[in-house]
């Protein structure tokens, strides 16, 4: 049995895999079909009706992120009239369901519903808009929550749930009043969320936001420099989000190997340390039991002239060095470079044994 | 590291983070997974609840993932050797194991059995604890998969058989049949960033990169021309376990540290303390003045992680890119370049002008990464070693059709008890480790708003039982004293330490774990024993 099936996509004659989505395929064909619900990383929903389509003898618009190509001659149409229309009204509902003020938001500029807004040319609200009246969760530095900016798209829930698995998260309530709800609907601080922010990576608007990182930098003013995480050895791949030379926060890199945009409380939220105060920032000499600024040029030549003296008395291999498991590769090959070529001795590890 | 080398022929950990998917059972002990390597708990509880593996975990305390697992074997701390005897034991009784693997792929097996004998579960259940029948499901479990994986941590490690219960892991899988095969393997996940690459860059003091020995002639003619010396010391250093002692002794006079902080990491402090202050010149290198770094008699600043350009290996040998994204504070420099500059002024030049050109003379030098560069990986997003060429694309799970040893070796391991227990003294076990809100020794975490929100200080987790015969409740400041030191800690009461036991995240230097702690030595892996010594727990006055 051939795997493989011809349908028709706006127009173009292609061949489909047999189960694949209709998102799929277009994307595959780089046709572009608007999501909201749907992320890549996640379980598909097919909650939100923004990625609709038309198919030939359907009964209604399908949800192309769940819908799979199953049969020869299928038609799809991706752009119609019929299809804007029905978009147009999902997104116009979502932006009178609550608080979308995006002046008054940290996610302008990083949000999906106001690109799709934008994309579907909605130029004023079409239905009176009012806030659900939620209270803010400012309940701890890291994840700052505004329900009222919620658009239930449930990719958070999702990603609590099945990616992390952590089941912190879920859908309470009934009807018009459901919402994101922790168990007993108590805040994030009195849950047993472990802040691992995996919500606020998939959020696609400013409902779930990076508490430290608010007023920190608009989301264009953002340089994100992807890089290797300093904490345990899982090696996550992160981006250093950059405001003006500062890390004013840390995200998820979608695209790392070894853990597709996931990271922990410490890899997303633990970069405080980076501008701390309490940086050395100046090479320091202790004498009479306090330590002074020093140069470089005294620092450096006071533990040349040191280490020198002490091997020449006694010897190298009474010179030890220990290297570090928080440096680069680089770093620690120079160091047992140094501790064998210059001193002169094997005396050297790091903390692999603590 | 040692223990999977003799075994298998390399230390590190066979397989890769994306086979966890994919594997049918998942076995952890000693790994506190969803703590400590977060990210790769996630994995394995997908595995769990959305591709149907079985997870066994043995595990003293009541971690996280006992939530997820089918089978809890909760054995006594230091009883790994007898625990996995025990489920060998079983297996060959009921004929489970894979005899044709262990014919044909590894040696010492007959050895083995005959120790295996007297392992039976009446005998590992009065050693460890474990339920009979418990011992015996984990067994089937575990043998009656395809692919089942084995994960460790500092829980098998840290202690004085740390090396047998790393070989007793080996021996576990491949009897079974379980390395040199996906989703299978022995796999310990390294507890920070860049464990892997500072062994793999010969950060030890046994070995040059790559594990190429200094004992062996060849390779120091290599490393001598390399980096024209005219002779390179033929003789093992010391490890960090053993410089403290020798400091101690006055056999070793000055320490260069580079981003580390033994004065909280290391076992009894009080020791260490003493063993620092003996030194006659101590530089330590780092980015916080820390308790090791206040000792200092010169204090180097070095950049963060975020402040450099380099490569980190990670837990699964897999090289990947660090950047730089901001500039060092004042005047702190990154470690190479501090080091470039101290060589220079001990007259021995060493001149490079980006950390790219470090890694380049790296793969010159090391056999396992010489198929490595920058620019490969800005294309490939990371490169599993080995990766001997160019074109190779690196190797996700090691020991494929044959061992890197050739056989695999079976070792005939006996129980040795841990080299401190309880006693009338000091009547309960203490264990350490750490929490997820925090790292090593805090100098990083402490100081962060967010972590500190979630987890401000240290506690002794005591069992409810216990508690209750010291008089001590929850939040109530104690003194927990062994027979190197005491420190006062707030009790956090809680089940999740057995009876008997009580455990200590040691991050917190007011409230320091390593104060108590055993530095008694695995005599192979040079490891102190953190996880087992006897300490009491008093009211405070």
């Amino acid at each position: 049995m051939s795997n493989t099936v011809t349908v028709t996509i706006d127009g173009r004659e292609v061949k489909a895999h047999k189960g694949e989505t209709i998102l799929e395929l277009a994307t595959r064909l780089g046709i572009h079909i608007p999501t909201l619900c749907y992320h890549p990383r996640l379980p598909l929903a097919g909650a939100c009706r923004v990625c609709v389509v038309e198919v030939e003898r359907a009964r209604a618009l399908v949800a192309s992120c769940v819908f799979p190509i199953e049969q020869e001659g299928m038609v799809i149409k991706t752009n119609t009239e019929r299809v804007l229309a029905a978009r147009r009204m999902a997104v116009e509902l979502l932006l009178a369901s609550g608080d979308h003020n995006c002046l008054l938001c940290e996610s302008n500029g990083h949000c999906e519903l106001q690109d799709l807004v934008y994309e579907l040319k909605i130029e004023r609200p079409r239905f009176p808009a009012e806030s659900p009246g939620h209270s803010i969760d400012d309940s701890n530095p890291m994840i700052f929550r505004d329900l009222n900016k919620c658009i239930l798209c449930g990719r958070c829930v999702r990603a609590c749930n099945e990616v992390q698995v952590n089941q912190v998260i879920d859908f309470g309530y009934r009807g018009g009043r459901t919402k994101i709800v922790t168990a007993e609907d108590r805040s994030y601080a009195e849950s047993t969320c472990v802040f691992c922010g995996e919500c606020v990576q998939v959020c696609p608007v400013g409902a779930l936001v990076e508490n430290k990182a608010r007023f920190a930098g608009r989301p264009w003013a953002i340089k994100k420099v992807p890089t290797t995480c300093t904490y345990c050895g899982t090696g996550c791949t992160i981006d250093l989000n950059i405001v003006d030379g500062t890390v004013v926060k840390i995200t998820g890199n979608e695209d790392g190997v070894t853990n597709q945009g996931s990271l922990c409380v410490k890899g997303r939220f633990g970069y405080e340390f980076i501008h701390h105060p309490d940086r050395l920032a100046t090479p320091l000499i202790k004498e009479n039991g306090q330590f002074r600024e020093a140069t470089w040029d005294e620092a450096l030549d006071l533990t040349a002239e040191k280490l020198g003296q002490i091997k020449a008395d006694h010897g190298p291999d009474t010179i030890g060095g220990l290297s570090s498991a928080r440096c680069t590769n680089e770093e620690n090959y120079l160091m047992q470079k140094f501790m064998r070529a210059v001193i002169g001795t094997n005396n050297v590890d790091h903390c692999a044994r603590l | 590291m040692a223990g999977l080398a003799a075994a298998f022929g390399s230390g590190a950990m066979t397989n890769s983070l994306a086979e966890i998917i994919d594997s049918e059972v998942l076995f952890l002990i000693g790994t506190n997974t969803t703590e400590n390597h977060p990210v790769v708990a996630t994995k394995m509880k997908q595995a769990v609840t959305q591709r149907g593996a079985k997870l066994i975990v043995a595990d003293p305390r009541e971690i996280d993932m006992t939530r997820f697992a089918d089978i809890w074997l909760r054995h006594t701390p230091g009883t790994d050797v007898a625990l996995i005897n025990g489920l060998m034991h079983v297996m060959i009784e009921e004929e489970l194991y894979d005899k044709e693997y262990v014919q044909g792929r590894t040696e010492g097996f007959e050895e083995m059995k005959e120790i295996l004998r007297r392992y039976t579960p009446e005998f590992v259940e009065g050693i460890t604890g474990v339920p009979q029948d418990d011992l015996r499901k984990a067994a089937r479990l575990y043998a009656g998969a395809a692919r089942a994986a084995i994960f460790y941590a500092m829980g098998i490690t840290q202690h004085i058989t740390g090396t047998d219960n790393v070989k007793s892991l080996a021996n576990l899988a491949m009897l079974c049949g379980n390395v040199g095969i996906k989703s299978g393997g022995v796999n310990p996940l390294r507890g920070q960033n860049n464990v892997q690459g500072a062994c793999d860059l010969g950060a030890l003091p046994n070995v040059y990169t790559g594990y190429q020995q200094v004992a062996n002639e060849e390779a120091r003619g290599k490393f001598e021309k390399a980096w024209s010396v005219k002779k390179l010391p033929a003789h093992v250093g010391l490890t960090v376990t053993e410089m403290i002692p020798a400091a101690a002794k006055g056999d070793l006079k000055a320490l260069y540290i580079m981003g580390e902080n033994p004065l909280v990491s290391d076992p009894d402090l009080k020791h260490v303390e003493e063993s620092f202050a003996n030194l006659d010149f101590l530089v330590v290198q780092d980015i916080f003045l820390t308790e090791t770094a206040q000792r200092a008699d010169v204090v180097l600043p070095a950049a963060s992680f975020a402040e450099r350009n380099g490569t980190f290996t990670n837990t699964e040998r897999r090289v990947q890119r660090v950047r730089k994204g901001v500039e060092p504070p004042g005047q702190a420099r990154t470690d190479w370049e501090i080091i470039a500059d101290l060589a220079a002024r001990m007259g021995y030049e060493m001149r490079y002008r980006s950390a790219e050109e470090i890694f380049n003379e790296i793969t010159e030098l090391t056999p396992s990464y010489a198929g490595i560069s920058y620019k490969r990986l800005e294309k490939e997003g990371g490169l599993q070693w080995p990766c001997p060429t160019p074109k190779h694309p690196g190797t996700p799970y090691l020991h494929k059709d044959k061992f890197v040893r050739g056989k695999g070796l079976f070792h005939a391991i006996e129980f040795i008890p841990p080299a401190e227990l309880p006693d009338k003294d000091y009547p309960l076990l203490l264990s350490t480790g750490r929490v997820l809100y925090h790292f090593h020794t805090g100098s990083m975490t402490r100081r962060d708003v967010g972590l500190n929100f979630r987890y401000p200080q240290g506690h002794v987790e005591v069992h409810p039982v216990d508690a209750y015969e010291l008089g001590v409740e929850d939040g109530e400041k104690v003194r927990v004293a062994s027979r190197r030191g005491e420190i006062e800690i707030p009790v956090q009461v809680t089940p999740r330490s057995p009876q008997g036991m009580v455990f200590i995240p040691f991050h917190f230097y007011e409230a320091a774990a390593n104060r108590l702690t055993n530095p008694a030595l695995d005599p192979i892996g040079k490891i102190p024993e953190f996880k087992v010594c006897a300490v009491k727990v008093e009211k405070l006055g």
